[in-house]
C-alpha cells in the first residue's frame, strides 16, 4: 500500500502538519484513535496522533515531531510523495461525556491529540476550555483551530514569549482554584512529565483526569506487548486498552523510563541518517560489553 | 503414464529414479542415476517391500552448529534429489495409508511419495498442491513426528518414512522448477472476506479461490503470511518461502490488502452489510502476549517473545546495525527465556545468534513435558542453548537505572498429575538463586485478542474471549467462520491450515447451498 501526502507544511519548528489520502482510516477515526505508520521499506512502525479527519475526503492529518531518525524521514517527504504504510485507526477512542466543564490540557505535539477531543466534547454540550503550552511564542500549535471549539484558550509559554508565563500546570491551577469555573474533567496529552505533573496537581481536587500516553509501539493491535504500561498496579497494553487511562493511577515514572529503552540505538539511526554512523556503532558496542 | 503434464518435458528435467540395487543404508553420493522409461518406471512400481525395507531413513543436511549459531539462514539445507528418491522408495505403500489420516490437510502422502521416487515431480508437486497451499511452509514447521510420521508402519519398528522432508523437496524444486499451472474455475460470483493472512487464512484463501469465489484477505500488518514471517524465525522457516507461496496465490487470483484491522478499520457488519461480502472467515491469530505477572517485567529488556520475534523476524532487526532496518532489538550478552514451546525454542536460538552468550532457557516442568518439537529441542542444544529445566523465574531485577541485570529463579520438583495431566511442578523453597543477563524473554503463551471479537455483536466467545464455532467452523453469526488460534488458543501451522480448509469447504457449501 501507498498513501499520498496531499499538504505537508512546518507548523512549528520541527513540527509537521501532514494531510495523507488514508480513507479507510477516515471514515472510522474518532477522537483519541491513533495510527501506526511506516514511512519506506525498511522502516520502522511508529504510533501517530491523528489530528483531525474527514469521512466525506478521505484525508487525515498528521502532527509529528522530528524526535529521531524515523519521524525526521517523515518530516522531510513534500506534497505529493508518499507514506508506504498508514494503519489504523487504532486504540480506543475518547469517552465522550458530559463534564460540564472540560479541560484540555496540550503540551507539544500533543496539542494536536485534544484539537478533535475539543469538537467531540463541544458537540455534546460541555463548556470547553484548552490550555496549551510551549517552550517560546512558535511552539504553541493549534491555538487558531482550538479556538473554533473552545470556549477559552489559554496559550503558556514557558519564556513568557506568548500568553501565560510558565507551565501549563500553573494555569491549569489557576482554573481549578476558581470556584466558578467548576472544572468537571481534565483531558490532557504532552510529554510524560508534564503528564505527570498535571495528574498532580489536579490529584487534590479530585478531577476526573484523563491522559493519553504515548508508549513504544511494534503492531500497534495488540500483539507484541511492547506498550505496556502500569495502570493502578495492573499492566494494561496502551494500543488495545488505551491509549487513554485514568492519568490519577498511571505510573508515570515507569512510563517515562520506559521511553529510553532505545536511546543508543535512536542516536545509532539519527547519526547514521546524518553520516556519523561508525563512532557511534563503536560507542554501542562498548555499553553492551560494560554490561 | 497415461497422465498428460502440463508444461511438458521441457523443464530439462527427465524422468529418473535411482536404482534399488545401489540404495544402501543411507549412503549417498556415488549412486549413479538412470534414465528409465515408462516400462522401467513399472518395475519401479514393483519393488518389494523387503528391498525397501533395507533403505535407512535418509539423513537431513544441516549446518554446522557452530557456523549456523551465529547467523540467520536457514539451519535444514534440504535433500539432494538422489537422497529424496532413496527415501521415498522406503514408502511401503501401504493400500490405506494411515500417514493420510495423520495429515490435518489430508495429503494423499503414499501417492505424493511414490511420485518422488519414480522421479516424477511434477506428478508429486500436483498431488501436493492439490491438499495443500502451503508445502514449501509445512515441509518446515510441521510437527511431523506427531502427525503423518506418527501413523507410518515403518515408524512402528524403526524409523518412519520422512514424509515432511519429501514434502520440502517437492514444494522447494516446485519454485524454481515449474509455473503454477492453475487454471481458474469458472466464477461463482460469490466474494468471501477472510480476516489475517497467517497459515489459517492462507489455506481458506487458497481453497476458496480454487471453488471459484472472489477472495480478499484482509492483513493488519504491512506484508502477509501472519505468524509465519512475524514469528517463525528465517532460520527455520525463511520469509522468501512464504512470499513465493503467497504470491502463488495472488497467482491464483487471490487479492490480499495489508494495513487493514478488522475490528478497527473495517467492523465484520460492515464487511457483510456494506462492503458486499457473502461470507467471512476469521483467522486473526493468537493475540495477546501472556506475562508471568512477576516482579520487574516494567524493566527495559524485558520482551515477549512476540516481540522480540516480531522486531528480528518482520522488521528484520537483526539488521540494524548494518543499516537495512531501521527498527532495534537490544542485543546483550547474556539472555534469559522462560518457556518450553517452540516460541521459547525460536526466542533463545534468536538471541543466541544475535551474540547472546550464554543463552538460556528455563522451563518450570521436565523435559518430557516441553511442547517444543524434538527436532527444534535438538537443533537448539546443538547450538549451545543451554536448557535449564524444572526452574521457574520469580522475580527479574534491575540496575538502579531501569535495565535488566538478572533474574531470580527457583527450583521446581514435579508432584501429583494437573488438569492437563501432566505432573504439576512444585517449587523448591529455599531453592532461589540468580541468573544474570541483561534481556529477559517471556515465551509462555498467548490469551484472545479482544478487537474484533468486542466490535462484533452476536459473535459467540467462551470465558477466555476465543471464538466458538461448530463442527464446520461455523460461528454463532450465519456466515461468518473461524479457526485458527483465535479458535483454538494456541495451536500449530498445521491444525490452524486444517481449519482453513475445513472452513473452506463449509464456506462453499453455506454459499452454493445455503447451509
Amino acid at each position: 500500500m501507498m498513501f499520498r501526502i496531499l499538504n505537508a507544511r512546518w507548523l512549528a519548528p520541527q513540527v509537521r502538519w501532514i494531510e495523507v489520502e488514508a480513507p479507510r482510516v477516515a471514515r472510522h477515526h474518532k477522537p483519541g484513535h491513533f495510527v501506526i505508520v511506516r514511512v519506506r521499506d525498511g522502516g520502522e512502525r511508529v504510533p501517530l496522533t491523528v489530528a483531525s479527519s474527514d469521512s466525506k475526503t478521505g484525508v487525515i492529518t498528521l502532527v509529528v515531531q522530528v524526535v529521531g531518525a524515523t519521524t525526521e524521514v517523515l518530516c522531510s517527504l513534500e506534497t505529493g510523495q508518499h507514506i508506504m504504510d498508514v494503519v489504523g485507526p487504532l486504540g480506543k477512542p475518547t469517552e465522550i461525556e458530559e463534564f460540564g466543564h472540560a479541560v484540555l490540557v496540550g503540551g507539544g505535539v500533543g496539542t494536536a491529540v485534544i484539537y478533535p477531543q475539543a469538537g467531540a466534547l463541544k458537540a455534546v454540550g460541555n463548556r470547553v476550555s484548552a490550555v496549551i503550552g510551549g517552550r517560546t511564542k512558535e511552539y504553541v500549535i493549534f491555538e487558531k483551530e482550538l479556538g473554533e471549539y473552545c470556549d477559552v484558550v489559554y496559550p503558556c509559554t514557558d519564556d513568557g514569549s506568548y500568553g501565560y508565563h510558565g507551565f501549563v500546570t500553573g494555569k491549569l491551577k489557576e482554573l481549578l482554584d476558581k470556584p466558578q469555573e467548576k472544572v468537571g474533567a481534565v483531558l490532557m496529552a504532552g510529554p510524560v512529565p508534564m503528564m505527570r505533573a498535571v495528574a498532580e496537581v489536579t490529584r487534590p481536587y479530585g478531577v476526573k483526569t484523563i491522559a493519553s500516553l504515548n508508549p513504544i509501539m511494534v503492531d500497534g493491535t495488540g500483539m507484541c506487548g511492547g506498550c505496556r504500561v502500569k495502570v493502578d498496579g495492573k499492566m494494561k497494553f496502551a494500543c488495545v486498552d488505551g491509549p487513554e487511562f485514568d492519568a490519577h493511577q498511571v505510573d508515570f515514572r515507569e512510563l517515562a523510563d520506559r521511553l529510553t529503552s532505545y536511546r543508543v540505538e535512536e542516536k545509532i539511526a539519527w547519526d547514521r541518517l546524518h553520516g556519523e554512523h561508525e563512532c557511534k556503532l563503536a560507542e554501542a558496542e562498548r555499553r553492551c560489553a560494560s554490561q | 503414464m497415461s497422465r498428460p503434464i502440463a508444461g511438458g518435458r521441457g523443464d530439462g528435467i527427465e524422468r529418473r529414479a535411482c536404482s534399488p540395487a545401489t540404495a544402501v543404508a543411507g549412503e549417498q553420493g556415488t549412486r549413479q542415476w538412470r534414465v528409465m522409461d515408462s516400462g522401467e518406471n513399472e518395475e519401479e512400481q514393483d519393488m518389494k517391500p523387503s528391498e525397501r525395507m533395507k533403505i535407512a531413513r535418509q539423513h537431513m543436511p544441516e549446518q554446522e552448529p557452530l557456523v549456523r549459531a551465529r547467523r540467520f539462514t536457514e539451519v535444514n539445507q534440504g535433500y539432494a534429489p538422489t537422497t529424496a528418491c532413496l527415501e521415498a522408495q522406503r514408502c511401503l505403500q501401504c493400500k490405506d495409508g494411515k500417514c493420510i489420516k495423520g495429515c490435518p490437510v489430508g495429503i494423499d502422502i503414499p501417492a505424493f511419495v511414490a511420485a518422488v521416487s519414480e522421479n516424477d515431480l511434477h506428478k508429486a508437486a500436483d498431488i501436493l498442491f492439490a491438499a495443500n497451499v502451503l508445502p514449501g511452509v509445512t515441509g518446515r514447521v510441521c510437527p511431523q513426528e506427531t502427525q503423518c510420521e506418527a501413523e507410518c508402519i515403518r515408524g512402528k519398528k524403526e524409523t518412519p518414512v520422512a514424509v515432511g522432508y519429501l514434502e520440502r523437496f517437492v514444494a522447494d524444486w516446485a519454485r524454481e522448477h515449474r509455473k503454477d499451472l492453475f487454471t481458474p474455475p469458472p466464477p461463482t460470483g460469490k466474494k468471501v472476506a477472510i480476516v489475517g493472512s497467517g497459515p489459517a487464512g492462507l489455506t481458506c484463501a487458497g481453497e476458496c479461490a480454487k471453488r471459484g469465489h472472489q477472495v480478499t484477505i484482509f492483513e493488519a500488518l504491512h506484508i502477509p503470511g501472519g505468524v509465519l514471517v512475524y514469528g517463525i524465525p528465517e532460520f527455520r522457516l525463511p520469509n522468501f518461502i512464504v512470499e513465493a507461496e503467497v504470491e502463488t496465490l495472488r497467482h491464483r487470483g487471490v487479492d490480499i490488502q495489508c494495513d487493514v484491522v478488522i475490528g478497527q478499520t473495517y467492523t465484520i457488519p460492515e464487511l457483510m452489510e456494506s462492503e458486499g461480502f457473502d461470507a467471512v472467515f476469521i483467522a486473526n491469530g493468537a493475540g495477546l502476549p501472556i506475562f508471568q505477572g512477576i516482579p520487574g517485567e516494567h524493566l527495559k529488556g524485558v520482551y515477549s517473545a512476540n516481540e522480540f520475534l516480531t522486531r528480528v523476524n518482520l522488521m528484520g532487526a537483526y539488521r540494524f546495525r548494518d543499516g537495512e532496518a531501521d527498527t532495534p532489538v537490544m542485543r546483550a550478552s547474556q539472555v534469559v527465556v522462560v518457556g518450553g514451546g517452540n516460541t521459547a525454542m525460536d526466542s533463545v536460538r534468536t538471541a543466541k545468534r544475535l551474540g547472546a552468550e550464554p543463552a538460556i532457557l528455563v522451563y518450570r516442568r521436565s523435559r518430557e513435558e516441553m511442547p517444543a518439537r524434538i527436532e527444534e529441542v535438538k537443533h537448539a542444544e546443538e547450538e549451545g542453548i543451554n536448557i535449564q529445566i524444572l526452574t521457574n523465574p520469580v522475580e527479574v531485577l534491575g540496575d538502579e537505572h531501569g535495565w535488566v541485570r538478572a533474574v531470580r529463579c527457583q527450583r521446581m520438583e514435579l508432584g501429583e498429575p494437573d488438569d492437563s495431566g501432566r505432573r504439576r511442578p512444585v517449587a523448591i523453597k529455599g531453592s532461589e538463586f540468580d541468573i544474570p543477563c541483561q534481556v529477559f524473554i517471556e515465551a509462555i503463551g498467548t490469551r484472545a485478542n479482544p478487537l474484533l471479537t468486542q466490535t462484533t455483536p452476536g459473535l459467540k466467545v467462551n470465558k477466555w474471549g476465543y471464538i466458538e464455532v461448530d463442527a464446520n467452523c461455523m460461528t454463532s453469526i450465519r456466515g461468518v467462520f473461524a479457526g485458527g488460534d483465535i479458535v483454538r488458543g494456541s495451536a500449530t501451522v498445521i491444525l490452524a491450515m486444517g481449519d482453513g480448509k475445513t472452513a473452506a469447504g463449509a464456506i462453499h457449501r453455506y454459499l452454493m447451498n445455503g447451509k
